[in-house]
């Protein structure tokens, strides 16, 4: 066990690396830079931009320089630093910036999977077990429905009727008095009484696939023989399927973990925008299409740390809760 | 001494023109198992022989409720009469109900024929013997692992307490099926049924496990319903042997009756066919008869052998044979005999 975890930690850290380089790679591959940009949306307001500043700018940020020599500036000042860079649209640090919009990502993302493992799981468990009952047919509808409708979609209607029917203005995770506030058991209620609706729109089509996953691999599960033995020992069949079949319909399940987060960004980006949600999508978004490249490099960087921790945890539980894998089993 | 209760003179266990229907939403309904009767005597072992598909485990599966939920069972009872508790007809217990559930796994347990996928993978063996003990017996989950290291010690599992802490893919074949044994003995049964206990194990393991099983039933004095499509098995260990053709058992009997002088069509073409299956993936399919066993869904409205049989005559494919008694507990379900237990009459 001791040994997985060493090499798992040491592919780790290259796969981190990796995606370091990748990262800063993807973001340099658009023609020119964030100064191009800048000159660009300048000039389409109508100011007029002196070619020597915009050089001198260039020569300030390092932006002629050759990519390796960039990539180094940058990575050296992570490792030795934690300097990330400097936002050139905000003039600002990238870690001033980027803590609080990940915070709230991994916020509202785990509420998403949380709420996604907690619906999703006994309404799996309910339709494989009665399968083609009504119950399972309605579940069916409700996936279809889940996963047809757009995020934004399901985002904008809920705002819409909040609006029509309660006169609510939703959007944003805090109310003003709270936004800059700290902690307390009144900024958690106000963060609630916000965040239920961006939370149920993530979670929707998040619920509506695991639901059929859960369905699916219970099934699988049910047929086989080793039910039919725990049955055959007198255990009530609620006992039966929660402790045997499940279990091991779950095992897949868990692998998943890793993944979720990075998918849940992703999907959430139109989400955030639509309601206005200070998280790291937006923010990735926009420096994309600005060439903010330190901005939005550390964002993927830190994503792809995300991934890669959320995988090893994921499989340091299935090591721990399947045997065959623990074991080098089948 | 406690008196005998008047229970414990009968058949153990006595099913009685059974039947079994499975129903699906698409689809007609099944009908596998159109007529059974059986008698266990205590103590002693039934063997139940027939090809595949005729409807030995889904009989098997029906004595503990366990057959899935798309199962009814339309007629007959199953009538399950222990020494020491008043004689209950299975058939009309709930599946799920706790009367229905003190029986199973307690009084009757089961062995299947896969061992290597009837055992959680997930957890150890031993985990999975102790789960069993508890649920039925008042004692300390320490007082099961004992009891359990026992019995994996009685089923000849090598080094029981380290192996009762091994999951089953850490054991071969033979090993995972003496676990399965010492589960279904855990709770010392009235009767244990052996669903082809041993068609998944190599010849030797085979054999072994044979004799194990014929050694605990002298050590427990269990009943056993054990079933297979070999007949060299049967002559092996069975007391009675019931031969079961496209869900109806079309005759019962001693071993050696049935073995000496077979009545039904069916099982004397079982017999003759004997000597001549030496290669063991023959005697496998247990198939000497011409032709191939229809599907429930074509079986005859008559006899269901009519399509194959090579002496059917005129009411066979209309009229159900009544079962008849050809000797002392022997009985054959076939137009045939009771034709010619009634003389005078003339066969058209
Ligand atoms: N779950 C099920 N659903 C529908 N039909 C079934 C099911 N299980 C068994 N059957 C039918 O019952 C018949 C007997 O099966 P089975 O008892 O398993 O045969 P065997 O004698 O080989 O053990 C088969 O022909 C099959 O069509
Ligand atoms: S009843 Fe008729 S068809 Fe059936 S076994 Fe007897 S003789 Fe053959
Ligand atoms: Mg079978």
């Amino acid at each position: 066990m001791l040994g997985f975890i060493i090499s798992r930690l040491i592919s780790m850290v290259l796969t981190i690396w990796a995606i370091s380089l990748v990262a800063f790679a993807i973001i340099q591959l658009p023609p020119g830079d964030y100064l191009t940009t800048y000159v660009a949306t300048l000039s389409a307001s109508g100011d007029r931009v002196d070619p020597r500043v915009i050089e001198a700018l260039r020569e300030q940020y390092g932006l002629g320089q050759p990519f390796i020599v960039q990539y180094w500036k940058w990575v050296s000042g992570i490792v030795t630093a934690g300097d990330f860079g400097q936002s050139f649209e905000w003039g600002r640090p990238v870690t001033e910036l980027i803590w609080g919009r990940l915070g709230n990502s991994i916020l509202l993302e785990g509420l998403a999977v949380i709420v996604m493992w907690f619906v999703a799981l006994p309404i799996g468990v309910y339709a494989a077990v009665n399968k083609y009952s009504l119950g399972d047919y309605l579940a069916t509808i409700f996936g279809f429905l889940g996963l047809a409708i757009p995020n934004f979609l399901f985002a904008l209607v809920l705002m819409y009727l909040g609006y029509a029917w309660f006169g609510v203005v939703m959007g944003g995770l805090f109310s003003p008095q709270f936004e800059g506030a700290h902690w307390s058991f009144a900024r958690v209620l106000d963060f609630l009484s916000n965040a239920w609706a961006p939370v149920l729109v993530l979670a929707t089509a998040g619920t509506a696939q695991l639901i059929r996953v859960m369905r699916a691999n219970l099934l699988d599960e049910l047929r086989k023989p080793y039910v039919t033995t725990a049955r055959a020992k007198g255990l009530p069949e609620w006992r039966v399927i929660l402790k045997y079949p499940v279990r091991v319909a779950l095992n897949p399940l868990v692998s998943t973990i890793g993944w979720l987060l990075p998918t849940l960004v992703s999907s959430s980006v139109i989400v955030s925008v639509v309601m206005n949600l200070p998280t790291a999508g937006p923010m990735l978004l926009r420096s994309l299409t600005t060439q903010d490249m330190y901005l939005a490099g550390t964002l993927i960087l830190l994503l792809g740390v995300l991934t890669v921790i959320g995988t090893l945890i994921s499989d340091l539980i299935l090591a721990w809760i399947d045997p065959r894998i623990r074991y080098g089993g089948e | 001494m406690p008196q005998i209760p008047m229970a414990a003179e009968g058949p153990l266990l006595t099913l009685d023109d059974l039947s079994i229907v499975f129903s699906s939403p698409d689809e007609a309904d099944i009908v596998a198992v159109r007529q059974v009767d059986l008698t266990l005597r205590r103590g002693k072992t039934l063997a139940l022989v027939g090809e595949s598909g005729c409807g030995k485990s889904v009989t098997a599966r029906a004595i503990l409720r366990i057959l899935d939920k798309s199962a009814a069972i339309p007629s007959g009872q199953i009538i399950f009469s222990p020494d020491d508790a008043e004689p209950v007809d299975i058939a009309t217990l709930n599946p799920d109900s706790i009367a229905m559930r003190t029986i199973r796994g307690n009084r009757i347990s089961m062995i299947f024929q896969e061992p290597m996928s009837s055992l959680s993978p997930v957890h150890t063996i031993g985990d999975q013997i102790d789960e069993m003990i508890i649920l039925h017996e008042r004692v300390t989950p320490k007082q099961a692992r004992e009891r359990t290291i026992a019995l994996l010690d009685q089923v000849g599992i090598p080094g029981p307490r380290e192996r009762a802490d091994a999951y089953p893919f850490q054991l071969s074949g033979g090993l995972r099926q003496r676990a399965m044994i010492a589960m279904a003995l855990s709770c010392n049964p009235d009767l244990l049924i052996a669903d082809e206990p041993t068609t998944a194990l190599d010849v030797t393991t085979q054999a072994q496990i044979l004799d194990l099983l014929r050694q605990l039933q002298d050590d427990y004095g269990m009943a056993m319903l054990f079933i297979t499509h070999d007949l060299g098995v049967v002559a092996e260990i069975a007391d009675d042997v019931a031969v079961m053709y496209l869900g109806d058992v079309v005759e019962q009997g001693d071993v050696f009756d049935v073995f000496a002088t077979p009545q039904h069509p069916y099982t004397r073409a079982l017999m003759s066919s004997i000597p001549k299956m030496q290669r063991k993936a023959e005697r496998e399919r247990l198939q000497p008869i011409q032709g191939t066993v229809p599907s429930p869904k074509d079986r005859p409205q008559g006899c269901s052998f009519s399509s194959r049989c090579p002496v059917a005559f005129e009411p066979c494919a209309k009229v159900r044979p009544d079962p008849t008694r050809t000797g002392k507990q022997h009985r054959t379900r076939c137009h045939l005999i009771e034709r010619e237990l009634k003389p005078g009459e003339v066969i058209v």
